[in-house]
């Protein structure tokens, strides 16, 4: 299953809802220019919800990080919602898991954007 | 193309397999590679985690062989083997590339490389292998990804070695 993202907005922060595989090429890209469109509107608050996705390789864990920075730079936050045991692993095996300001409840992270 | 040679053994009562693949430089035989892996694993009789171990470490290593190897040349090709036998899964993939020196790979843990948006792929294959041989030459790299059995007759076994 390939990857897919849809956007919706809460009290001004946008949830980017992923589903499927972020892994090197489309899935990857997908995210990639799926971030910099919202950036590029100005929506600088994302909440990735990663609990649909099923799959992620090195080259997804590069991209959710160029995520992260990229927002950061341009002043902006951006968290993750809902890993899924997989992706949690991951990121803890990498060292990321405290990097990324990770959340398991919408409600209280869409709070927790300053 | 992906597959154009398969050489097959089974012989069941011994759980012992051969399976070769010739793959193109492309990111569909990167998925291919990954798929493979899975299945065999699978019917290797590892369990759900075990199976997403070897199939990432396949396909991360399929990755290095098709970009950093091969640098999706049409011309080269992605080698991979599997090879069961009693006691491991054998998974060795060889590409055409100039040769990766395992020595300048750079810690993906250390905090300076944390941020870094790639170079996490041969610490995922160590994280998630037993044992992993990277050998590098002037015409290619050849890594050899081993798995063991972890099931009860086997932990006997090992015990008493």
């Amino acid at each position: 299953m390939s990857m897919k993202t849809s956007t919706r907005q809460i009290d001004g922060v946008t949830i980017v809802d992923c589903s499927g595989r972020i892994t090197l090429g489309e899935g990857s890209v997908i995210l990639r220019d799926t971030v910099r469109e919202l950036l590029s509107k100005g929506q600088k608050k994302l909440l990735l919800n990663l609990g649909e996705v099923t799959y992620i390789d090195s080259s997804g864990i590069g991209e959710l990080v160029s995520a992260f920075t990229t927002v950061r730079n341009q002043g902006g936050e951006l968290k993750l919602l809902n890993l899924t045991k997989k992706v949690h692993d991951l990121l803890q095996i990498t060292k990321l898991y405290t990097v990324f300001d990770v959340r398991e409840d919408e409600a209280g992270a869409v709070k927790a954007f300053s | 193309m992906f597959r154009i040679r398969r050489l097959v053994h089974k012989h069941f009562a011994m759980t012992e397999l051969r399976v070769s693949y010739t793959l193109d430089s492309t990111l569909e035989a990167v998925d291919n590679a990954e798929q493979a892996a899975c299945r065999i694993a699978t019917e290797s009789g590892f369990d759900e985690d075990e199976v997403m171990q070897i199939s990432m470490a396949v396909r991360e290593a399929a990755v290095n062989a098709v970009l950093h190897g091969n640098a999706y040349d049409p011309s080269k090709k992605v080698k991979v083997d599997f090879e069961r036998n009693g006691c491991a899964l054998i998974i060795t993939i060889r590409d055409q590339g100039k040769g990766l020196d395992p020595a300048k790979i750079p810690d993906p843990l250390a905090p300076e490389n944390l941020l870094k948006t790639s170079g996490r792929g041969i610490f995922l294959i160590r994280s998630f292998m037993d044992e992993v041989q990277i050998l590098p030459s002037q015409t290619g790299t050849e890594i050899k990804l081993i798995k063991r059995v972890h099931g009860p007759s086997e932990g006997v076994k090992e015990a008493s070695q």
